[in-house]
């Protein structure tokens, strides 16, 4: 990154600060900013934040926010992993901002750490930490992420077996956050790509019993843009905060693909 | 200033908002045009976070039936429950279960491969002989999974949605008949442009106010916009003294450990190891409903007998449910504990507290979702539903599961009502100048009128708020919140806020959010102090009964006037009942 730094380590910049906490440390946070209303390229601005090692990255954000600069902005809500709003790049790895702790980023025990936190790759920026959503969640909704049935339903739930419902079970807990996705050099060269995520909602479906459309699905990401592009490096696995095997995920579409299961 | 103009408006994403956004679409018999605008993005609502399950009585493990579940409902409330509206959703709770697994929704599965049901708190056999099998269940995450499977639903179907449109007034008609609703006005974030969007039906969906408190399960975004709207419009709120905490929030943070932990089996013990609930339900021990749970951890702590080096917790004991139903049933709240306490559940007890959770009360609507506007006449084309609403099913104390199925099967019944109404009624005019109100808002809060920090003063209200206002309030704590919640509506005139652009300001929008918090915790502490007696989630060391004499009533809560620090008045409204006279509550 060639954007200039600017140092706004605990200067004041909105009055008097909150007490801090006991044992806390002096974090050295460097964000990556933009506003288009008044930025013409990104920069990189540093702010010292009191800290306790167990505090969520979040935490530290919303100090920023709050207390030394109001124009800092990002998605954030449910603050402990579900909703997906706060993906990330934390030293440079995705994250969600309010599922890393500072302890887990202290490297030797110093006292004195920096870290890092920039926009998630490959989605256009807004302002600063929070960007375009909406081509990740094109590519959500073009591979019919919805049980397709045919028929008359019956009159009371479908019948499926615990071990049938245990095949799609890691593909369940996807929440939508573009950790994935935004971690994949594909993604990145080429944003035509469906992504990680878009796969792993397909499989949700493709490998759901109850479901009839999984060759609708298939054929979908068959395409150019579809699971072949995937050159299995494996980010989108270490990259998920859901802990869903992102990789397996698609080499299962892949094989389902090839034996049109 | 854009004009878009809609059949149908709905206010929010989450569970409620796109249940009713469905029901609209699918099942009114035509297509009104229909929007939603939300806040936040689709799938970041808090009904995400919901964990333990949702109750019908499908009997599909054991014996149960629905006029269980609606006795089990209005006990666990205390007796403030609409006997009626209970018996609605108890009944119409199989449909709703059985409609969000035809839609998709992942239940768990019991061997035969039918839906599977745990245990929950407050629900019985035959009316409290002992705890039944009724939570229909995914794992801990069937919130996520309701609203993943309700997004899913919206796409399949082609609802069209407002992301990040901030709605901040609704539009009200003077008709010769009264005022009806005719619209919402939002502002868009990405760039501070206002939107009016005309309709002939407008659903309020926005979820709740949790934000209020310091230790709270609920999500930032939660800041009651919904229920701030209507009550600046001069339309009542009901029964907002009774605030649910629930029992097992990480101690110190909040965040929400399911009670479907102890529906498999968890225990809650003191210092000493003792299982304390058998002394305050002796039949149904860690399963009794929330707010009696919430109240013996806190008297467990106050007596001294707390865990910790502080003793100010209690503990939550997985650990003879072993490692394999701990990560297939319970695996989100197992790595929540790793993750933020750094406590393994498999091995150690859990430190837990209550937390804020749930409003029980909030914007009066009857059995169709028509918002009243006072104690008998409704507003025409205006609709609520789910925590933002208040039927009253939940009373003075929700149970547990019962707000997912409140959001399906209200959110329903809101969703198909507005699609008739739309059906059948023509476009009234909005208002003159409907932007007006928000306009003013926004330049005002972007002005330079002061120092004060928004922040400083959300601190100072969550802090008072958690002091004096939760699980157990006296006269004295409640007049020192009040004293409190006063002096910062003093101070938030003076608010500054310093981002002034027009892109994506989330510096403005906390500084809008933290005015309806300060509203709404003056509502509930002004209700609190008013009700003189102890019911469900409302307990009042000063008066520890239940007064069925004197309080056998809702409370419904009028704003006088304009401006943040307009007086509050009390009104009451009475409790439907039908067949359940009120008893003791004991388990």
């Amino acid at each position: 990154m060639t954007a200039a730094t600017v140092d706004r380590a605990a200067s004041g910049a909105r009055g008097d600060q909150p007490p801090v906490p006991d044992g806390a440390i002096t974090i050295t946070v460097k964000i990556m900013r933009f506003n288009p209303e008044v930025d013409s390229e990104p920069r990189w601005e540093s702010f010292g934040v009191p800290a306790l090692p167990t505090d969520r990255v979040l935490n530290l954000l919303h100090y920023i926010k709050w207390y030394l600069d109001g124009t800092l902005t990002f998605r954030r809500s449910c603050a402990h992993g579900i909703c997906g709003s706060d993906a990330m790049q934390v030293n440079g790895v995705n994250r969600l901002a309010c599922k890393v702790l500072v302890k887990d980023l202290m490297a030797g025990g110093g006292k004195h750490t920096t870290i890092t936190v920039a926009p998630i790759k490959g989605l256009p920026v807004h302002k600063d930490l929070l960007v375009d959503m909406e081509p990740f969640m094109e590519a959500f909704r073009a591979v019919k992420p919805f049980l397709i049935t045919y028929g008359n339903e019956p009159t009371r739930e479908r019948v499926q077996s615990a071990a049938d419902r245990e095949r799609f079970d890691d593909t369940t807990k996807c929440i939508l956050c573009a950790c994935c996705t935004t971690s994949c050099p594909v993604f990145w060269n080429e944003g035509s790509y469906f992504g990680p995520a878009a796969i792993v909602n397909a499989h949700r479906f493709i490998f759901d019993s109850r479901d009839e459309g999984a060759q609708e699905r298939l054929d979908i990401l068959n395409d150019a843009e579809g699971v072949w592009r995937c050159r299995t490096t494996f980010n989108c696995t270490d990259a998920c905060p859901r802990g869903i095997q992102v990789t397996k995920a698609i080499q299962e579409v892949k094989r389902a693909l090839l034996f049109r299961r | 200033m854009q004009f878009h103009k809609y059949d149908v408006v709905i206010v929010g994403a989450g569970g409620a908002g796109m249940r009713a956004a469905l029901a609209a679409a699918t099942e009114a018999g035509h297509a009104p045009r229909t929007a939603v605008l939300t806040k936040l993005y689709p799938t970041r609502s808090h009904t995400g976070a919901a964990q333990g399950g949702m109750c019908a009585a499908l009997a599909n493990v054991e014996e149960d039936n629905w006029e269980w579940h609606t006795f089990d409902t209005i006990k666990g409330g205390d007796y403030l429950v609409d006997q009626d509206a209970a018996e609605i959703m108890a009944k119409e709770a199989i449909d709703a279960v059985l409609d969000l697994e035809k839609m998709g929704l992942p239940f768990n599965r019991t061997p035969e491969g039918r839906i599977d049901q745990r245990r929950f708190g407050g629900h019985t056999r035959n009316h409290g002989e002992a705890a039944v099998r009724r939570a229909c269940y995914a794992a801990d995450r069937t919130g996520h999974m309701i609203l993943q499977t309700l997004y899913q639903n919206c796409v399949k179907h082609g609802i069209e949605f407002f992301n990040e449109f901030y709605v901040l007034d609704i539009c009200l008609t003077e008709t010769e008949s009264g005022p009806v609703c005719t619209g919402a006005v939002a502002y868009e974030l990405a760039t501070g442009e206002i939107h009016v969007f005309q309709a002939k039906a407008v659903v309020f969906a926005t979820g709740g106010f949790g934000k209020v408190f310091k230790t709270t399960s609920n999500a930032h975004t939660l800041t009651g916009d919904g229920m701030g709207i209507i009550f600046r419009k001069g339309l009542p709120l009901e029964d907002m003294e009774f605030y649910q905490f629930h029992p097992t929030g990480l101690a110190g943070l909040g965040i929400l450990l399911t009670e479907g932990a102890r529906g498999e089996g968890a225990i809650l013990r003191n210092a000493s190891g003792e299982r304390f609930m058998e002394r305050y339900a002796p039949t149904i021990k860690d399963l009794a409903p929330r707010d009696i749970v919430a109240r013996s951890m806190a008297l467990e702590v106050l007596e001294g007998r707390g865990a910790g080096p502080n003793k100010d917790y209690v503990l939550l004991d997985c650990t003879h449910l072993g490692a394999e139903v701990l990560e297939t049933k319970l695996p989100d709240i197992t790595e929540f504990a790793r993750t933020y306490l750094a406590v393994d559940p498999v091995t150690e007890p859990v430190p837990v507290y209550p937390t804020a959770h749930y409003a029980m009360g909030g914007i009066p609507t009857n059995i169709h979702g028509e918002v009243l506007r006072d104690n008998d006449n409704v507003i025409p084309g205006l609709y609520a539903a789910g925590e933002c609403a208040c039927v009253s099913v939940h009373g003075a104390n929700r149970l547990g599961t019962n707000s997912l199925l409140d959001i399906n099967v209200f959110g329903r019944r809101a969703g198909l009502s507005a699609a008739n109404y739309a059906a059948n009624h023509e476009l009234i005019d909005l208002p003159e100048n409907p932007t007006t109100v928000v306009e003013e808002q926004v330049a005002l809060l972007l002005s330079d009128h002061g120092r004060e920090r928004v922040a400083d003063i959300r601190t100072a209200l969550q802090a008072t708020m958690d002091a004096n206002a939760s699980v157990y309030r006296t006269e004295e704590t409640l007049k020192q919140a009040l004293h409190d919640v006063q002096a910062l509506k003093d101070r938030y005139a003076h608010i500054s806020v310093q981002d002034k652009g027009k892109r994506f300001n989330t510096d403005l929008l906390e500084a809008v959010e933290l005015g309806f918090l300060l509203e709404l915790a003056e509502i509930l502490v002004v209700g609190a102090l008013e009700r003189k007696e102890s019911r469900g989630g409302h307990a009042r060391e000063d008066y520890p009964n239940r007064d069925d004499t004197n309080y056998m009533r809702h409370s419904m809560f009028y704003k006088q006037g304009d401006g943040l620090k307009s007086e509050i008045r009390l009104d009451y409204k009475p409790v439907t009942f039908t067949r359940y006279k009120p008893m003791e509550r004991k388990y």
